[in-house]
């Protein structure tokens, strides 16, 4: 299987693995500008912006797959994409950031907000209703 | 006849939780199967991390990333809470919040402060109570958690780390060992453990497109993002199977009540014939 000019390709995303198999050539967004990388290329790590990974495999099909950002990890004949499955900025980061954080402000801010008040209005009626049961048995019992 | 209207009533009742709870303990059972699948699929991209990240540090030790360094003293810890959003599913959040509250009290014993972060409805409910202070919150992500939704609430707690407010992140979840068994479990996200010594064994070093110090950073943050992601998927596993587990027992409480019951009726409707029977004999006996 382990031909002599092909690389090993793994796609993988957090959220699954994307392509795993052998290929001759492979193209991918690094951020200092494209590479291609052949069997045998120099071991490198190197962040991927967002855009397009080429994949070419040995019976000369091309695969398109496209990644959020990441990173790459290039060995003599093995080739790793740590892809990104969200679309990745600083600002973005932040944005969600800030509203996680609101997120928990707002939720602390109205403590006895109407969601804890169904909460135990729902409590009250289920405690009523098992009430209810047991007196009903206890009266056809008894 | 006597109560035997209000007990078929109950019956029917009943009958009717019954369809529910055992419509619910299918629905977590094929939920389940699918949050499993996602699970293995979580993990290539975590084994690639872990072994890129061993052979770059292994590469670089000159670099201290300060993601990997446990620093001496700690005035402050941050925890991230992954629950359910939904109840209806055993002693699941339970566990995990006192195994929480154990963590809390283990360092505010030392002296260190504690922040929270929570992931899930139901860890707010209960920790919103308490005084800890809650950096941030996500929840409603649903069966099919994704990265991005994450990224922020974590986000929050690698700056905290980074500015220095906490020295220490801790991660409490579910972990789904099989159908039956879930088990809380703390895990240390920051700083970093050291990478096992195995993986080193053929290091080399690599080119760098950019810094080596900046790529091991990017890579370390989305490591940590990854192990969020993959304990949210766990505990939506978990949720499901204790789900299951308590709807199977809901169902089965449910037919020994209607079995119960059953009996109390037909007693009753017996009772009643029997009285009948003799008030018509007792009436013909006085003619």
């Amino acid at each position: 299987m382990a031909e002599p000019h092909t690389l090993q390709v793994d796609v993988v995303s957090a959220e699954g693995e994307i392509f795993s198999g052998r290929a001759t050539m492979v193209f991918a967004p690094a951020s200092e500008g494209d590479i291609g990388v052949a069997p045998r290329h120099a071991p490198l790590l190197s962040t991927l912006k967002p855009g397009e990974v080429r994949v070419r495999t040995p019976a000369g099909e091309e695969l398109f797959f496209f990644v959020g950002g990441g990173a790459i990890e290039v060995q003599p004949h093995r080739v790793t994409v740590l892809a990104d499955t969200a679309l990745r900025a600083k600002d973005l980061d932040e944005a969600a950031a800030l509203a996680a954080k609101q997120r928990a402000e707002e939720a602390l801010k109205d403590r006895s907000s109407h969601i804890s008040q169904a909460e135990a209005l729902a409590e009250l009626a289920r405690a009523a209703a098992q009430l209810k049961l047991i007196a009903k048995l206890r009266k056809v019992r008894g | 006849m006597p109560g035997t209207k209000e007990i078929r009533a109950k019956i029917t009742s009943v009958k009717n939780t019954q369809k529910i709870t055992r419509a619910m303990q299918m629905v977590a059972t094929s939920k389940m199967r699918r949050a499993q699948e996602r699970m293995r699929a979580a993990r290539p991209y975590a084994d690639k991390m872990r072994s890129v990240i061993a052979n770059l540090s292994a590469a670089n030790p000159d670099y201290h990333s300060p993601f990997l360094q446990d620093r001496p003293t700690v005035g402050a810890i941050g925890i991230i809470v992954v629950s359910t959003d939904r109840g209806l599913a055993g002693a699941l959040n339970a566990n995990v919040f006192k195994q929480t509250l154990l963590l809390m009290r283990e360092w505010q014993d030392t002296g260190a402060a504690v922040k929270l972060c929570l992931i899930g409805a139901k860890a707010m409910t209960f920790f919103r109570r308490l005084d800890t202070p809650i950096a941030a919150n996500v929840s409603h992500l649903g069966d099919r958690p994704h990265v991005k939704d994450l990224i922020g609430t974590v986000k929050v707690m690698l700056d905290e780390y980074s500015d220095g407010t906490i020295d220490r992140l801790f991660l409490v979840g579910s972990e789904f060992v099989n159908t039956m068994t879930q088990r809380p479990v703390v895990t240390q996200l920051l700083p970093v453990a050291e990478p096992p010594a195995e993986d080193l064994q053929e290091h080399w070093d690599y080119i760098y497109e950019p810094e080596a110090a900046q790529i091991l950073d990017a890579l370390l943050m989305r490591y940590i993002e990854s192990q969020v992601y993959r304990a949210a998927v766990e505990n939506v596993a978990s949720e499901m199977a204790a789900r299951m587990v308590a709807m199977k027992a809901a169902t089965d409480n449910a037919g020994k009540l209607i079995n119960e019951m059953q009996l109390i009726y037909n007693k009753a409707r017996q009772a009643a014939i029997t009285k009948e029977l003799a008030e018509i004999v007792g009436g013909a006996a006085a003619v």
